[in-house]
């Protein structure tokens, strides 16, 4: 014997953005704080140990922010010029930053003057970085060179020359004390070996190189320069993976999360994108007010910083989610009735009864099953439903005009309760899923209703809303005939040049126009 | 006769209607009225298990023997009345009562007679009971010609006739009357409700139950009223009082064994139990499927049982719990489906209940499931239109399921296609896609593309509509990995032809073709590139059916108009092959062979033609398969092949031809080989084919078909020599959008003229093989291909008349051929 079957609700597919995990968990991050620096902004770096302050460099100032500061918590300004690219060590007591004037500076955290000097770069110094060691320094120059410079005899290593355009870019490997990369203007990725004496690997990007990224594991590189972002195979001897094209602007900024299963790219379309590095597709993206210059992520993804060109510091905190954890706690039942005969196992010869399981049924269909048409309709009606599923409301008047009741259903309604149905009337018919059940609804009302207009301002006021909804539908369906009726023109004109070919194989002499047209 | 009648058509499956109460026995059976026999069912497995039969007619009554409970009466159409041993299945006593019977009683306090409803010597429409007098005589077929009135003008349904306490009284209602007759006092007193015509129907009386053990009569409305009487010894002082709850007519009505409570059920197919026969008091049992006929209680109070429209039967427990349900082939309003196979259970799918489609197996009479493609709640209720199943495919494999739900609407039709992919985990098909109105108007046919070899991703399925276009439908896998399911179907091409309605579509064997008719012409579309390769038209008349052919025949492509005309095409040279006049209603190819079942109808009886494409003369004709219009076939495959001696039953071998009739009976072509099989019970149920064979029927036959070959020669150089040549026809016929350009023509009309030179140097070389002429502009070989089949029928066509003309050489010539052919087969008959 069947049971009762509940009215189906036609599911129409969600257009646009589709929901996935990946935008959830994006989403999931506060209204940003923006916080006004003095240039445009070219490096953030995050302190790799708690409590993962991160330093801003702009213009002629290193700013160090703490995490929820407003304010920066320190400040290195002994730059004449622009200062570039502030970069901590791993243990996060020293920053070390490249300079217009072309010396590189390294600073104490905790102090204000600067430890070293390394002076040797002719033209301004636009990447330094640690290499994993802790002991030396890489840097990229104006000058073309790239060199290693020794911390604590502030001496340089080794000095290689082999860009022929601006050293803009670099990253030192994390597995390899020794291995380290640069990027140029001259579309080119190298990779060094500071043991041996000249470059070990390049790469061929084809546009100027702004930003380059090493994968935690050393295999994968990614550079970024012009519109693409490339991954290239290091341990296959550079050789492309992928290139991604979803910026429609220079990308200037890369940055790994702290799982490595997202790339994320920054560009001056104003745009982050999110890719996964496992199908290297965008699974999400952000948009920003100005151009983005610089961007970086803190450890487990707690806050998004990004640095623009207009030098505005935008920073996103994640929402904290145990809240909801709190609210589950609360409706389970207490702990006795919860563990109630569950800890008891049936024996062999025990007779198992089941409960049969309770279906819970919305209050439309209990109304539904016991043939109260007009409660079914109220119920639908009442404003959670009405405005937030509409498809619900239709589906019950859809099922109700199939029952045949749905005009006994729509009759017998006082001043307010036709005014609802035809507010709803009105601003739902030209939906094309509800237009079909909506238009027998419409007319049913006018013909119930028809002996009293005249009688109320506000029903007859919503009568000739829903004539002026319908005349405006009327008007746009004609307009877009129009536009098929000149597109299958141009089809016509298109298919009949296939049509003579077709002539020719056809051997019982009965020619045909074919009418095809793709549907998308 | 061309064929000797060893071929025999048997009904199969699918239990005929029921035409009683069923009765439960003492020992937990169930005794059930089945068309022309008395099944019985057993209460806990559900299984039938003993088939009686012996009745010539529809049995109208099982009543069990109230002297002794193992013993079973029932009574049939065909006047008699048969005494069983039901546990065993073995008649002990039949008695002719020479009248039809239409509902029979037997009460405990009647020693040793019956009653049963007889119609009135002398008078239509008009009925009596009688008390039929049953002898102790020995012998098992006895004369039971002693019958007494006892109440007249009553009504024919079994359900109008109840017999009252202990037997002293019998209640009966005609209309608006009701009898009561008192045995003892013999006294008749009649009650009547005044006539009342309202909106929601009249109040005629539609069946009657006695309380078992106080005076009360309960009568049941066809407006849905229940009343109870009481104190109907006085004709005056009588009352009675009314319940309602039905809103159509009340079915059945049975009072428990105590009398404590009463049952009722309805079109609204709910059971509902009154308690205490009050208003307020009662309980329901909705939802049963489908209207409930009778309803019958067991003697011990435990179980009741409804018979239902659709021929099932629900078991109910006593306290108004669903129990069992015993069910064959569920039968549908009307079967829009078709009769599809499963490939996977090569059950036969088709509708059951409403919105439902059922898997019905062939082997073991049983439904193997109801899968819910509509999955909306049924109101029964008469005047709704309600959501149908109309079209159902298969994937080759059985792993995709295509369905088409419709629903009438003034303005447009509510259309809905859903995909169902089967899961191998739950067994059963599962939701995949739906689309919602996938064309604008009404979709007349769906098929996949049947490529066994070819990868699942390759599928293909096709809809045309009455909005003059066909749809190609494709697998798109869904690259998210997150996603719920990994494919869903959406549409890759929509295709037309002059905006002509499409009708029917099929995919040739190997899957390259396509071919989709529209109204009168046939368009062949390459699957690949969907681009349209060639057409095909017969005018006049509207393409009804078509086919490919398949294995050797795959180069054919078959089509039948409703012009009454059969043709073949061939595809690589894109001409008619030949073509027949037969008024062809279902075109079904066998899967396995090249055979092809065309069953055609004329003149009030369905024949069946078994044919290869590549040769117009058909492999089995079978002439008058059955007096009702056959609407659907299909061939189902065997498990195994049947040795099937006879070259002509060839076709036989590896399946077997089901076909479902206009009044839903399925039937199967059977040889006698498989008759053999059959238990000699349900031998009876063969429909005895051909007839008595005497020397001078054979004399006769003989005579008549060589006046009939006469004719047809006749028939032949009338065509021929009238006045319209067959290219100067052509052209006339032809609608002039397809007609090609003046200059092709003209070459074809000159040869025609020319044409009786040709033929006849051609009619030399060619005399066996003469069908197959592969110039299909040479109409004259066309018009003796229809000639050749007529030949076969032995049917002359009476409506051209006998027209007789000149016979020119080569007809003379053709018809001292005929008479040269051996016809020594006939007197093998």
């Amino acid at each position: 014997m069947a049971t009762y079957k509940p009215v189906v609700v036609q599911a129409c597919p969600k257009l646009g953005e589709r929901i996935t995990q990946d935008t959830l968990y994006w989403r999931g991050y506060k209204t940003p704080v923006q916080i006004k620096e003095f240039g445009a902004i070219n490096k953030i770096d995050f302190s790799p140990v708690s409590p993962y302050n991160y330093a801003v460099t702009a213009s002629s100032r290193i700013h160090i922010y703490g995490r929820y500061s407003q304010e920066p918590v320190k400040t290195f300004s002994r730059f004449k010029d622009a200062a570039y690219c502030a970069t901590y060590r791993d243990d996060g007591n020293l920053l070390v930053a490249g300079s217009e004037e072309g010396s590189i500076r390294l600073f104490d955290v905790s102090g204000k003057a600067p430890l070293r000097q390394f002076d040797g770069h002719s033209k301004a110094v636009h990447v330094v970085g640690f290499l994993s060691d802790k002991y030396r320094i890489f840097s990229g120059g104006d000058d073309y060179s790239s060199r290693v410079w020794d911390i604590p005899r502030a001496t340089e290593i080794v000095s290689y020359n082999e860009h022929t355009d601006y050293v803009r870019c670099g990253c030192a490997s994390k597995v390899n004390a020794d291995v380290f990369i640069t990027g140029s203007y001259d579309h080119t990725v190298k990779l060094y070996d500071a043991r041996t004496k000249t470059s070990v690997m390049t790469v061929e990007h084809g546009q100027p190189v702004e930003s380059v990224l090493l994968f935690p594991s050393g295999g994968l590189l990614v550079s970024a320069g012009g519109r693409y972002v490339r991954v290239w195979d290091v341990l296959k001897g550079g050789q492309l993976l992928v290139s991604l094209k979803n910026h429609h602007k220079t990308v200037t900024c890369l940055c790994l999360n702290s799982s490595g299963q997202r790339l994320m790219s920054g560009s001056l379309d104003r745009h982050v994108k999110i890719y996964s590095t496992t199908s290297y597709r965008v699974v999400h993206s952000f948009n920003y007010a100005t151009s983005i210059l610089s961007l970086a992520l803190s450890p487990e993804d707690e806050t998004l910083v990004v640095g623009m060109t207009n030098g505005v510091l935008n920073i996103k905190h994640r929402k904290p989610e145990e809240r909801n954890e709190d609210s589950q706690k609360k409706r389970r039942p207490a702990y006795r009735t919860h563990i109630k005969g569950k800890t008891y196992m049936p024996k062999q010869e025990d007779f198992c009864v089941s409960k049969p399981v309770k279906r819970v049924l919305r209050k439309y269909d209990r109304l539904l099953k016991s043939f109260q048409s007009s409660k079914a309709l109220d119920a639908v009606l009442e404003p959670p439903i009405r405005l937030h599923t509409p498809e619900v409301t239709v589906a019950v008047m859809q099922e109700l005009h199939r029952r045949g009741t749905l005009k006994s259903a729509l009759a017998g309604r006082d001043e307010k309760q036709i005014n609802l149905l035809l507010t709803f009337v009105a601003r739902r018919v030209i939906e094309p899923r509800f237009t079909p059940v909506l238009v027998t609804v419409a007319d049913m009302i006018t013909d119930i209703y028809q002996p009293v207009v005249g009688q109320s301002a506000i029903v007859d006021r919503q009568f000739l809303r829903l004539k002026e909804a319908i005349g405006k539908e009327i008007d746009y369906q004609e307009e877009l005939l129009e536009v098929l009726g000149m597109m299958d023109t141009l089809f016509a004109t298109f298919t009949k040049k296939r049509d003579t070919c077709l002539d020719e194989n056809k051997s019982n002499g009965l020619t045909d126009t074919i009418e095809t047209n793709k549907n998308n | 006769m061309v064929a000797p009648a060893a071929l025999r058509v048997v009904r199969c499956g699918g239990s005929p209607r029921h035409a009683a109460r069923a009765v439960f026995s003492a020992d937990s059976y169930l005794l059930c009225a089945s068309g022309d026999f008395v099944k019985m069912y057993n209460l806990a497995t559900e299984e039938t298990l003993q088939l009686m039969g012996g009745h010539g007619g529809l049995v109208t009554g099982v009543q069990l023997n109230p002297h002794n409970c193992m013993q079973l009466y029932s009574s049939s159409l065909d006047g008699n009345i048969k005494l069983w041993d039901f546990m065993d299945g073995i008649p002990i006593k039949t008695f002719t009562v020479g009248h039809k019977l239409l509902a029979l009683y037997a009460i405990a306090s009647s020693e040793d007679s019956v009653f049963v409803v007889i119609p009135k010597i002398g008078e239509r429409d008009t009925f009596q009971l009688v008390s039929v007098k049953l002898t102790k005589a020995a012998g098992q077929d006895l004369e039971a010609k002693e019958l007494s009135v006892v109440l007249d003008s009553v009504d024919a349904s079994p359900k109008c006739i109840a017999f009252g306490r202990e037997g002293e009284y019998v209640a009966s209602v005609k209309e608006v009357n009701l009898q009561v007759y008192f045995f003892k006092q013999k006294q008749l007193n009649r009650f009547s409700v005044n006539a009342v015509k309202a909106k929601s129907g009249n109040n005629h009386f539609t069946c009657v139950a006695c309380h078992p053990k106080e005076d009360c009569i309960a009568t049941g409305h066809a407006d849905g009223k229940i009343r109870l009487w009481r104190n109907f010894y006085h004709r005056k002082e009588y009352t009675f009082s009314t319940l309602h709850w039905h809103h159509d007519t009340v079915m059945d009505l049975v009072f428990s064994v105590e009398g404590t409570s009463l049952l009722s059920g309805g079109v609204e197919s709910v059971l509902v139990l009154w308690h205490n026969e009050s208003d307020c008091q009662k309980d329901f049992l909705p939802r049963l499927g489908s209207a409930i006929e009778y309803i019958s209680m067991s003697p011990d109070g435990a179980f009741c049982c409804t018979l239902h429209m659709d021929n099932r039967i629900t078991i109910i427990n006593s306290n108004l719990r669903f129990s069992k349900s015993i069910q064959g082939l569920i039968k549908s309003m009307d079967v829009k489906t078709g009769l599809v196979i499963d490939p996977r259970t090569k059950a036969l799918v088709l509708n059951g209940e409403p919105g439902h489609l059922q898997f019905y197996s062939l082997q073991s009479d049983q439904q193997l499931f109801s899968l819910d493609i509509v999955q909306r709640q049924y109101i029964h209720q008469a005047g709704l239109n309600q959501v149908d199943l109309v079209k159902v495919a298969f994937s080759a494999r059985g792993k995709w399921l295509a369905t088409v739900e419709e629903r009438e609407e003034v303005t447009d039709p509510e259309l809905q296609l859903k995909l169902w992919f089967y899961d191998e985990e739950t067994q059963s098909f599962k939701l995949n896609t739906r689309i919602n109105l996938p064309h604008e108007d009404h979709i007349t046919d769906v098929c996949f593309r049947d490529v066994d070899e070819l990868e699942d991703d390759s599928l293909i399925l096709v809809t045309t509509g009455r909005d003059g276009v066909f749809k190609v439908w494709v697998m798109v896998e869904d690259t998210d990995p997150e996603a719920q399911q990994s494919v869903s179907w959406s549409c890759d091409f929509v295709g037309s032809y002059r905006n002509y309605q499409a009708t029917n579509c099929c995919f040739s064997e190997d899957g390259s073709l396509l071919a989709v008719s529209f109204e009168e012409t046939v368009t062949v579309w390459d699957s690949v590139t969907w681009d349209l390769k060639c057409t095909f038209c017969h005018p006049p008349g509207k393409i009804r059916n078509i086919c490919f052919g398949r294995l050797t025949c795959s180069k054919y492509l078959i089509g039948a108009t409703d012009y009454g005309f059969l043709c073949c095409w061939n595809l690589l040279s894109c001409a008619l092959e030949w073509s027949t006049h037969l008024n062809i209603l279902v075109l079904q190819p066998d899967p396995l062979s090249e055979c092809i079942a065309a069953i055609s109808w004329l003149s009030k009886e369905s024949s069946l033609f078994v044919f290869k494409p590549n040769e117009p003369r058909p492999i089995y004709i079978q002439r008058n398969l059955c007096k009702e219009k056959i609407q659907l076939a299909a061939f189902v495959p065997r498990d195994e092949p049947e040795m099937i001696s006879a070259e002509k039953y060839f076709w036989l071998r590896r399946s077997q031809l089901f076909f479902l009739t206009d009044t839903q009976e399925l039937m199967t072509l059977s040889t006698k080989s498989s008759e053999e099989r059959l238990t000699p019970a349900s031998k009876q149920l063969a429909v005895e084919e051909g007839l008595l064979v005497t020397p001078f029927s054979l004399l006769l036959g003989k005579h008549r078909r060589q006046q009939s070959q006469e004719d047809v020669g006749k028939l032949v150089a009338h065509s021929k020599h009238g006045q319209d040549s067959p290219a100067v026809k052509e052209l006339l016929h032809t609608p002039a959008h397809v007609l090609p350009s003046a200059s092709f023509l003209c070459p074809i009309f000159i040869n025609s003229l020319l044409i009786s030179k040709e033929d006849k140097s051609a009619e030399e070389v060619a005399d066996e093989v003469e069908m197959e002429s592969e110039n299909t502009e040479d109409d004259s070989d066309e018009e003796r291909g229809v000639a050749e089949m007529e030949q076969e029928n032995t049917n002359p066509m009476g409506l051209l008349g006998e027209t007789i003309c000149k016979l020119s050489k080569s007809q003379e010539k053709e018809l001292r051929k005929i008479r040269k052919m051996d016809y020594s087969w006939i007197s093998a008959f």
